[in-house]
């Protein structure tokens, strides 16, 4: 739609952050170089090279797991649960008072949009640490047996997406129950855990207690498979997740895995319409569709399909996508040209099995990763587009008749982590959320994150659960709750 | 004592509420402690597998969408029908782990125990691991548990009867449907407690139980799609592995199997539960 | 939109409706009729309303698009004065301040109308002359619309007949929130008739409707009624334009565009004091509605410090530093 009412750009300043032409890995307290190629970061909006990264060999896994180690039998172990507790609400704070350069790294980094990175991203971070934090010294309370002691040494591999984010789901409360923490962020997203390192160094948390270990799968692997190593925690693709299972099988490494979703959010005929119409796009274009729970089969009631799609159709064409620093912009950059490969694919799949394409006008940048708001609809539960989890801004529309079909619809898939569920009806959505099997629901409303909430999928979406009372038993010795 | 000549059990499979024979029509010689033949057992194949994998499934929505209370009072019948044939069990699980007769009613009376303490878990677990999240946002959130869906339950290798129970009880009062590979030299006590279970107001299809090599069936049930759990715990030393291998290419929940066979007569607690529950997590907005 | 009434309807009180909208023709044929077609409308989720313009509030809108907005903005207002305390001489300075804002600056643009009680519409009238600024007159016993239908219609017509070429009446609370739907439509319909080639403004009183399901129906009434412009409030209660509210009817006149062909305007009135809220609401109609309500046709603010407010912000932009109360005038 031409507007009267151009906005004007409005970038953050980049000015917050300082990004070095090189980094180490943080091991033992202190940046060292890696032993492995380096290889580089790049901003995906523009294709710009922001830095270069050491990547970890499996001798510097070695070390950062030995520091580890050493700083779970020595320090962090013994420690009293009370200061434990005050590291991490020092954490929380740090992360709060820069929390403006870390949205701002986010969205270089990632591509995402600084609103996002802003105000989700970011605060939600700062929030696990102090919502960990609070649980340090309150273990033997939490109901989950008598006296939970910590496992030892976390491995914990993250994902591209939500990179500050996921290092919080997996740190605070590996941190908070008395692990130590080797993490490994994603090859494609690896600064803004360099800066949580920073922070580390700021609040003195003791050396080895948190390492940080740069690279690709193979320093992934490394990780996943040291000897030492008890606990291995995952999110990512089902693929990744499938080979990670297969690792630790035999081994004691306890295992929680966060992988794929292929979610679907229900609009039945009686639905708050336009806050429906929100929550779809929320549903399926936040953070670029770049999310395990995205409600990307959108399954709505025949009788008002028509009406739904229509109103998606303006909303979408409201969105703003591009440079992600601007403060306006609702869609930013694919995160690399390997995922922008795989959503080009799945969608060209998508035309050629039948589904119509639609997308709105929109001019995309000439240099970086991009992909526009996508809707397929006449998509058949047969399609590839209504199965393989896409991971980018792509939503297939699918229809049913009644509740059963719904639901029948809703859970024809092998992931079951997320769903969504739209009605007035109370006692409707009741039923449906109990008959879903998916291991969050949001109902009336969609991609919605607490640290206080736990989280996590059911089937091949993986196994136990981040965040609440319920993530702490993936990190304790003999806690009886999943 | 009567000269009457004693009229013998056949011990067949239990799939879907019905006994069957395996349809491979294989049978394999069950032995006393001493070695002396107490029964030709069925020796199920992987399409027996497969069968009870579908009854399983099939019976997966009736059994989770029971009121625990229900559930909770079906598994208190399941006591009380054993209690009524203790007898039988008694002189099965002597034979077969060469128990005195006192060791032997221990462990039939500690098996109906069991079944009784699971029975008061069903309508209880959504209080102890389920419960209200105070997001920070006008949201009402909460989480419960939920069954994990069908579970493999390779039934210890040791305890027949104790052990069997032991690691069944849980799975079904979590709400799971359950396929049972029975300890493969000890089986008979296992057919029993089908016949048991027939009777007991369990639907159709929540447990079936195989007679056979877990060795064998191991891997079917492990590499099985339509399997969501597996529990190795009888797991034949040195598969176990293998097992939970092939169990990740679905992304399996698994529980693995203890260095060695504990006793069984320790307080269970949750954990044989929890591997098999899963915690689903619902938000709704809070407005006028 | 004409509205075709029996010409002695008023006289003998036995009215006509309204020739009704298609494809509503029959929704408002009874109360039973009218109330199943008011609670079928979706429903209105609150939280997602809110979080809908919380995001939205989150715009930054700088440089070149700022004054634009701000320009726009002081095209559209209502400038204001409901007070007891209110005088011809009062009046003439608002009318004043109406032609021009900014006595400093003569490429401001003029506001769109200036809001009085109907005894004082005439003085507005001569005060703004052949500006082409609107004169409205609140009536229907505004605020509280608690007087029998004979005295809000003579308030209509006596403040027509005054010189106000926009009227902004106020719908019966009561009578809505007791589900007397179709009295709340009739009234709105005989006021229209009074109203002549007067524009018709319908404030719904939002505060006192209090749930957004309520806005969403009361805004249906107010259009499917004739009115010309929904507004949200008299400013006499707490709360008043909320942006929630604000969404709700603007989403009310884009699907009532869309069902029928017919464009009714939005009127936010009371709690708007800053340009940052003022932009707020641009934001919220340009993704909302889109640019079409871009206008003072059909959008309009009612608000009397909005303005000062709007021109402090008009200067630092042209001078480049800030301004202060004493650079505006004070009316």
């Amino acid at each position: 739609m031409t507007s009267l009412f151009e906005y004007a750009p409005a970038p953050e300043s980049r000015s917050i952050v300082d990004i070095a032409p090189s980094y180490g890995l943080f091991i033992d307290g202190e940046f060292v170089d890696g032993t492995g190629e380096p290889f580089k970061t790049v901003n995906p909006a523009t294709e710009e090279v922001l830095s270069q990264v050491s990547a970890g060999s499996d001798a510097d896994v070695d070390r950062a797991v030995a520091a580890a180690r050493r700083a779970f039998t020595r320090v962090w172990g013994p420690m009293r649960p009370a200061d434990r507790g005050k590291y991490l609400f020092r954490i929380a704070r740090l992360m709060q008072e820069r929390s403006r350069e870390f949205a701002v790294l986010e969205s270089l980094d990632n591509g995402k949009p600084i609103r996002e990175s802003r105000d989700v991203d970011v605060p939600l971070a700062a929030a696990h640490f102090f919502y960990h934090a609070g649980w340090a010294d309150k273990l033997d309370h939490a109901g989950l047996g008598p006296g939970p002691r910590p496992l030892g040494v976390a491995g914990q591999v993250i994902p591209w997406n939500f990179p500050l984010l996921m290092l919080a789901w997996k740190v605070a409360p590996a941190l908070a129950t008395g692990n130590t923490v080797v993490l490994k962020p994603a090859e494609t997203t690896p600064l803004t855990a360099l800066l949580f390192a920073e922070i580390c160094q700021q609040a003195d948390l003791p050396p080895g207690v948190v390492n940080i270990v740069t690279g690709a799968g193979d320093t992934g692997r490394a990780v996943v498979e040291h000897d030492d190593v008890d606990k291995v925690a995952f999110t990512g693709s089902t693929e990744v997740g499938r080979s990670i299972a297969r690792a630790v099988a035999g081994t004691r490494k306890s295992l929680t895995l966060e992988l794929g979703g292929k979610a679907a959010n229900i609009v039945f005929d009686d639905a708050p319409i336009d806050q429906a119409v929100e929550g779809i796009v929320q549903g399926i274009f936040f953070n670029q569709g770049h999310v395990c729970c995205a409600g990307s089969r959108l399954l709505v009631q025949e009788s008002v399909h028509d009406e739904v799609i229509a109103s998606l159709q303006r909303r979408i064409s409201t969105l703003r996508v591009g440079d992600p620093l601007d403060k306006n912009t609702d869609l930013g950059a694919i995160n690399s040209a390997e995922q922008l490969a795989r959503i080009h694919e799945l969608s060209d799949i998508g035309e050629a099995e039948g589904a119509q394409r639609w997308q709105p006008d929109c001019v995309l940048p000439d240099r970086g990763f991009w992909f526009p708001p996508t809707i397929f609809t006449q998509v058949s539960p047969a399609h590839r587009i209504a199965r393989d989890e896409v991971f980018g801004p792509v939503l297939s529309v699918l229809t049913f008749r009644t509740p059963d079909e719904a639901v029948a619809k809703a859970n024809n898939t092998t992931y079951g982590l997320s769903a969504g569920i739209w009605s007035e009806k109370g006692s409707r959505i009741l039923k449906i959320a109990n008959q879903l099997r998916a291991g969050v629901v949001w109902a009336n409303t969609f991609n919605k994150f607490d640290p206080t909430s736990p989280f996590g999928g059911y089937k091949q979406s993986g196994y136990g659960r981040e965040g609440g009372r319920h993530g702490l038993t993936g990190y304790l010795k003999g806690a009886t709750h999943s | 004592m009567s000269d009457r000549l004693a009229v013998r059990k056949t011990y067949k499979l239990y799939v879907n509420g019905a006994f069957p024979r395996s349809e491979s029509g294989r049978t394999y010689e069950v032995a006393d402690a001493k070695g002396h033949f107490l029964a030709n057992a069925a020796w199920a194949s992987r399409k027996d597998a497969r069968d009870a994998v579908v009854a399983a499934r099939g019976a997966f929505a009736k059994w989770s969408g029971m009121t625990a209370y229900n559930r909770g009072q079906v598994l208190y019948r399941v006591a009380e029908m054993m209690e009524g044939r203790h007898a039988e069990f008694c002189e099965e699980v002597a034979a077969g782990e060469g128990l005195s007769g006192s060791k032997a009613r221990a462990a039939v009376d500690a098996a109906v125990d069991r079944w009784v303490w699971y029975a008061g878990w069903t309508d209880k677990l959504a209080a102890v691991l389920g419960g209200a999240n105070p997001v920070a946002g006008p949201y009402f959130d909460f989480s419960m548990p939920e069954p994990t869906g069908v579970v493999a339950v390779l039934a210890p290798q040791r305890s027949s009867l104790l052990g069997l129970v032991s690691v069944l009880a849980p799975v079904l009062a979590a709400g799971n449907t359950a396929v049972v590979v029975t300890s493969k030299e000890r089986p008979l006590p296992a057919v029993t407690l089908a016949e048991v279970l027939a009777t007991s107001d369990v639907p159709g299809g929540v447990v079936n139980v195989l007679t056979g090599d877990a060795e064998e069936l191991g891997t079917w049930l492990a590499e099985h799609a339509d399997v969501d759990g597996i529990d190795l715990t009888g797991a034949p030393a040195g598969r176990a592995m293998e097992f939970e291998r092939e169990a990740a290419g679905t992304v399996k929940r698994v529980l693995r199997p203890p260095a060695t066979e504990p006793e069984w007569t320790d307080d269970p607690g949750l954990a044989r539960m929890t591997p098999f529950i899963e915690t689903k997590t619902v938000w709704h907005p809070i407005g006028v | 939109m004409t509205h075709v009434l029996d010409p002695g309807a008023l006289s003998d009180d036995t009215r006509v409706l309204t020739a009704p909208t298609p494809p509503y023709d029959d929704v408002t044929r009874s109360d039973s009729a009218f109330r199943t077609f008011l609670h079928g409308l979706p429903g209105v989720d609150q939280v997602g309303a809110e979080s809908r313009v919380a995001v939205l509030g989150t715009r930054s809108i700088k440089t070149t698009s700022k004054a634009w907005a701000i320009d726009t903005a002081i095209s559209m207002v209502d400038l204001t004065t409901l007070e007891g305390a209110d005088t011809p001489g009062k009046v003439r300075s608002l009318a004043a301040k109406a032609r021009r804002p900014d006595p400093s600056d003569p490429a401001c643009p003029h506001v769109a109308a200036v809001c009085v009680y109907g005894d004082l519409a005439g003085v507005a009238r001569e005060a703004l002359g052949d500006s082409g600024i609107h004169v409205a007159a609140v009536a229907t016993a505004f605020p509280s619309g608690r007087a029998s239908r004979a005295v809000k219609i003579a308030d209509v017509e006596d403040a027509v007949a005054n010189g106000a070429d926009e009227i902004d009446m106020v719908i019966d609370r009561g009578a809505f929130l007791t589900g007397r739907y179709l009295d709340v439509y009739e009234e709105i319909v005989a006021v229209k008739e009074a109203c002549g080639d007067a524009h018709l403004k319908v404030i719904l009183e939002t505060g006192e409707l209090v749930t957004l399901d309520n806005v969403r129906r009361a805004s249906w009434i107010a259009m499917l009624a004739g009115g010309d412009f929904i507004k949200t409030s008299t400013g006499k209660v707490n709360p008043a334009a909320t942006l929630p509210v604000s969404l709700v009817m603007l989403e009310a006149v884009r699907d009532f565009r869309a069902a029928t062909g017919r464009q009714v305007g939005f009127k936010p009135a009371g709690g708007i004091r800053t340009t940052k809220d003022a932009i707020k609401h641009l934001v919220l109609i340009n993704e909302t509605v889109g640019p079409d309500w871009l206008d003072p046709a059909w959008f309009r603010f009612g608000a009397s410090s909005l303005l000062n407010d709007l021109l402090q912000q008009r200067q630092k932009l042209r001078t480049g530093h800030y301004s202060g109360p004493d650079y505006v005038s004070v009316d």
